[in-house]
């Protein structure tokens, strides 16, 4: 096979275009990108205040069988005084009816900036975990979840 | 409505050593129905969650009875949850442990119905 082949180059221009593609889709999000609920859940809580990526770490199974149960691990690179430590994090599941899941305060005798427990996804979503600061600045994370069964749209029996 | 009062779960693991990050599982019985769902006739059930969620840590000798109002300076850790949390709600999280004393654990549902808990914490010194 030769390389002059124009088989041989679409693949190649083919395979180049899907090479970006990845590309692209690695590269962070900006909080900006968020479906509108979810963007509007974000501004009713912290306004236009600017939420830098990075800091966050969130935790999610890649694949979660039920979505009435999705075990779910925050953590923040936070010391535990001063203007750099933690004070609050807020979770969003965009896709949920309602975005926002739930609200944690880190009070003065907390040991580490970590916390861990199980909510419910209405279908596959980027969650989104936002922290904020003693010093006022704002952090996010965001993690991917493969729901196989949603959580809402069960019938009681 | 609740008709039963709910179950909780705690792990403290105590005794501890002095300086550790210690981590703190909670679990409470609880429906956490989220208002979403309608049952085979097509009606709605109606909302029951639990709204919040608080830690607090009191050192021996300062540890209050009753159902103490929220302290900022003794909180360790505090959530309110909203309907996309679990049935059931399992939370953990960690403090520190500097001296020996008294968790105080404290759930709030949607109608004001407070459900308390505590739990002792030994701290020995490094040894």
């Amino acid at each position: 096979m030769s390389f002059q082949d124009p088989h041989s180059r679409r693949r190649r221009a083919l395979l180049q275009a899907t090479g970006s593609l990845a590309l692209v889709t690695l590269l962070p999000t900006p909080v900006a990108a968020t479906p509108e609920g979810m963007q509007q859940a974000i501004t009713d809580a912290y306004g236009d205040r600017q939420i830098q990526p990075g800091r966050v770490k969130l935790q999610v199974p890649p694949l979660a069988e039920n979505g009435n149960s999705v075990a779910v691990t925050v953590t923040v690179e936070s010391a535990m005084h001063g203007s750099e430590r933690v004070e609050k994090l807020t979770l969003f599941a965009a896709a949920n009816p309602l975005p926002i899941i739930t609200r944690l305060e880190f009070g003065p005798a907390a040991g580490r900036a970590q916390a861990a427990f199980r909510v419910r996804l209405a279908d596959t979503q980027r969650l989104l975990a936002v922290a904020e600061m003693a010093d006022g600045s704002l952090w996010s994370g965001s993690a991917t979840t493969i729901v196989t069964l949603a959580a809402c749209t069960d019938f009681l029996i | 409505m609740n008709t039963v009062t709910p179950k909780m779960r705690i792990a403290v693991p105590s005794p501890a050593r002095k300086g550790a990050e210690i981590e703190i599982k909670t679990l409470i019985s609880h429906p956490m129905e989220s208002g979403f769902r309608r049952d085979q006739r097509g009606e709605q059930i109606p909302r029951n969650i639990l709204t919040r969620f608080e830690c607090h840590f009191y050192p021996s000798g300062n540890v209050p009875s009753g159902n103490p109002d929220p302290n900022p300076e003794r909180l360790v850790f505090a959530c309110d949850l909203h309907p996309g949390m679990a049935a059931n709600p399992f939370i953990s999280f960690f403090a520190r442990a500097t001296v020996s004393g008294q968790f105080l654990f404290r759930w709030i549902d949607q109608h004001g119905a407070l459900f308390t808990a505590r739990r002792d914490l030994q701290v020995s010194d490094a040894g």
